[in-house]
């Protein structure tokens, strides 16, 4: 069996208990093994209700070509949301995230999977995610800090919605 | 101008000290060149043909003598004792070392500066007009609004990773002096839907840009009331981040999505997703604007007489003086004060670069004439914005002294001109010796200022960065079997009534270059009307004596071959 892997949800290293169902042609065909799976979207709009019955936290991903639009009549019954990242460099995905938490309300876990590195959580933790899949070859604790790199922001976002200019004019007043 | 408080002062810090981890990660080896790539551009830092590039930021090209001297000092320590100033309110060094901009850019944090975003594909610097609250034709002071924008871009979480490059201009005044057409976004600061009575708003033109494929900005809100600012910004780059194309870095700019999706159905897209940021957190306050535009009062000006008998004087005696008076020196919104603007292009001079002896001369002059004030054109000049009349004489001469009184602000010589092939590894060919050779040959003072306003603008490649295509003259350096070719454009203006130039036919030798512009400005010198300038001339009598004058009976000559450009 594979080993156990970790990624980083709510702020910690922690062991995942998902599986990931890799991008398939026919979503028709996938087998579903058990378990808590993450499936792509085309094996979701095929097996729809063979996925619901199955009496189990349920998990999609997204690409970052697919639009959350695909999910809004569902989006509660998802426990979790990947969005994939092909490339670090494709920025879709933040996009993605934003829209998912802001236009669609989504509350679960929303992580990021694919080429997700250390240098981008950060920009990711504000439009939204709170997991991240580190690529393997990263060292995830090493990534972990990087949650951290400001302690401040100007705009609002997902995980701070008032901007600066707001606090700062409470935080003016109230001194 | 605006000053950090401890919450800009710690996102600068903090960033300084992101990016001196990730370069240590990637001098170890733990960082893969192509994971480095997009953290180093978004610190400014390009890898250039004979070392590092750092292009530092101008927001909207405002300096203090502090900074100004902090420049000249990193021009020392860490390049070789020069700086170049860009056409897009930066300033580039051509030889930091890798292993010390995390210390250059400590050293700009100091001074409040940064290099952030100022490449990759992000939000880049905002830019403005030089002569921002002192035009005399200034509906709204832009800056304001400049620096909101700078603050609501810097790491933007949602927007760091574009298809491409984003740049967004401000304008306030009657002429644009921003560029605004040309930009991904433009922002004109107008007064109430009419432009002049109301609250301040902003007309907002997306999809324009130079470049590979040069379009002007469409105009999709005629009227946005100021506190949407920054939602419908966000909406517009959703759109763009979440559509733009990324499957061919030539068609990534928004430009080209919106052509292909359609002014009405791009701003469709944008509507629908502004539908859900519009009022919320991220609207803009009556509280935060004025809190920002305090920052960007007057300067104490004397009340002083607009007529200096000195001045005056001067003027009469001195011919030298009057002719740089006539050119270099620009209206001022309070009697007795004057704009001065101080050349970077003296013929052997790279257009834009300065030495670090040359920029504290500059920072002395600010603070002794102009309240401690630098600006920076787009034109890659320097600006002292408010000088008494009175001072005009000893700023001239103090300015000759270090080599930035060249008259000829406008004219021929003052040539607009990209880094080239002599820096820069994008370049199809050179853009400086070009320059040079053209302001040899027109080096008749008289000739010059008969010739009068005209804009020659230099690029190296497709990119524009000395945008050639709204040069009256235009030269774009392209390759032809692996040889450094020109081709040359006409009728480009900026403005308003910007236009792009056309194509005059097939490119020339680098060695040719100073004669075609030479038969160039003959052909309207010969055929102007009495005081009608390059551009109107060009558009009243078209092409074809141009062409005539460059290519006449010379069919056939080895060099010419339209560039497949
Ligand atoms: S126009 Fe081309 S050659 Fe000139 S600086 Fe830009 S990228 Fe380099």
């Amino acid at each position: 069996m594979s080993s156990i892997a970790y990624i980083i949800r709510d702020g910690a290293v922690v062991a995942d208990a998902w599986t990931l169902i890799p991008a398939a042609k026919d979503g028709a065909a996938v087998a579903l093994p058990p378990g808590k799976l993450i499936v792509p979207l085309n094996v979701w709009l095929a097996q729809r209700d063979a996925l619901l019955e199955r009496q189990q936290a349920l998990g999609i991903w997204l690409d970052s070509n697919q639009a959350p639009a695909e999910l809004a009549d569902a989006i509660n019954r998802f426990a979790l949301i990947a969005v994939n990242f092909p490339k670090f460099t494709d920025g879709r995905g933040y996009s993605i995230a934003a829209l998912l938490r802001s236009g669609y309300g989504f509350k679960g876990e929303l992580r990021a999977i694919g080429d997700v590195l250390r240098d981008q959580l950060f920009y990711l933790q504000r439009v939204g995610f709170n997991a991240f899949a580190v690529r393997a070859d990263k060292d995830i604790h090493d990534a972990l800090t990087a949650l951290n790199d400001f302690s401040e922001a100007y705009q609002g976002a997902i995980d701070r919605p008032l901007p600066l200019f707001r606090r700062r004019s409470t935080m003016a007043s109230a001194s | 101008m605006y000053k950090y408080d401890q919450y800009d002062q710690t996102i600068v810090d903090e960033r300084v000290a992101q990016f001196r981890d990730q370069t240590r990660r990637f001098l170890a080896g733990e960082l893969s060149e192509d994971e480095f790539r997009p953290l180093r551009l978004q610190n400014g830092l390009y890898v250039q043909k004979h070392a590092p590039m750092l292009r530092v930021a101008i927001p909207y090209g405002l300096l203090s003598t502090r900074q100004l001297r902090m420049l000249a000092a990193i021009a020392r320590k860490y390049d070789r004792g020069y700086a170049h100033f860009t056409t897009r309110q930066n300033i580039q060094y051509n030889w930091p070392r890798l292993e010390e901009v995390p210390d250059i850019l400590a050293d700009l944090a100091s001074v409040e500066m940064h290099a952030i975003q100022t490449s990759g594909n992000c939000i880049r610097n905002t830019t403005s007009d030089q002569f921002a609250g002192i035009a005399h034709d200034e509906l709204i002071d832009p800056r304001p609004y400049a620096e909101l924008i700078r603050q609501w871009s810097t790491f933007h979480p949602e927007f760091a990773y574009l298809p491409r490059k984003f740049k967004i201009a401000v304008n306030g005044a009657m002429e644009d002096r921003a560029g605004t057409l040309f930009h991904d976004i433009g922002v004109h600061a107008v007064r109430g839907e009419d432009g002049n009575t109301g609250e301040v708003g902003f007309r907002i033109l997306v999809g324009g840009g130079l470049g590979r494929t040069p379009i002007l900005g469409h105009v999709i809100r005629e009227y946005l009331p100021r506190e949407h600012l920054f939602t419908y910004l966000d909406a517009i780059l959703r759109v763009y981040n979440r559509f733009g194309r990324r499957d061919n870095m030539y068609k990534a700019r928004i430009k080209i999505l919106v052509k292909e999706l359609g002014l009405a159905r791009f701003s469709a897209e944008v509507d629908a997703q502004w539908a859900n940021l519009k009022d919320g957190p991220s609207t803009l306050t009556q509280t935060e604007i004025d809190r920002v535009a305090a920052f960007f009062i007057d300067p104490i000006y004397e009340t002083i007489a607009d007529v200096n008998a000195d001045f005056e004087k001067h003027q009469l005696e001195n011919k030298a003086f009057a002719r740089w008076v006539t050119r270099n020196v620009f209206g001022h919104k309070k009697p007795g004060y004057a704009a001065v603007t101080l050349s970077l292009k003296k013929t052997g001079v790279a257009p834009g670069d300065a030495t670090d002896a040359q920029l504290d001369a500059v920072a002395d002059l600010a603070d002794q004439y102009s309240f401690g004030e630098i600006r920076v054109s787009h034109e890659q000049n320097l600006i002292l914005a408010d000088v008494k009349k009175a001072d005009l004489f000893a700023v001239w001469q103090q300015a000759r002294q270090i080599g930035f009184a060249t008259p000829n602000i406008g004219l021929l010589t003052d040539i607009i001109a990209c880094p080239g092939g002599d820096f820069c590894s994008l370049a199809n060919a050179k853009s400086i010796p070009v320059a040079e050779a053209i302001q040899r040959r027109f080096d008749d003072l008289d000739y010059l200022f008969d010739i009068g306003d005209i804009a020659i603008n230099i690029s190296g490649c497709m990119n524009a960065c000395g945008h050639h295509h709204v040069g009256h003259i235009g030269i774009l350096g392209v390759d032809k079997h692996g040889a450094e070719f020109y081709q040359v454009t006409i009728g480009g203006s900026q403005g308003l009534e910007a236009a792009l130039g056309k194509v005059i036919g097939p490119s020339f030798a680098q060695d040719e270059m100073a004669d075609v512009v030479e038969k160039l400005i003959k052909t309207y010198i010969a055929l102007r009307f009495e005081d009608e300038d390059f551009l109107d001339t060009a558009k009243r009598i078209g092409l074809e004596p141009f062409k005539a004058s460059v290519y006449g009976k010379k069919s056939g000559h080895s060099s010419s071959e339209l560039a497949n450009v």
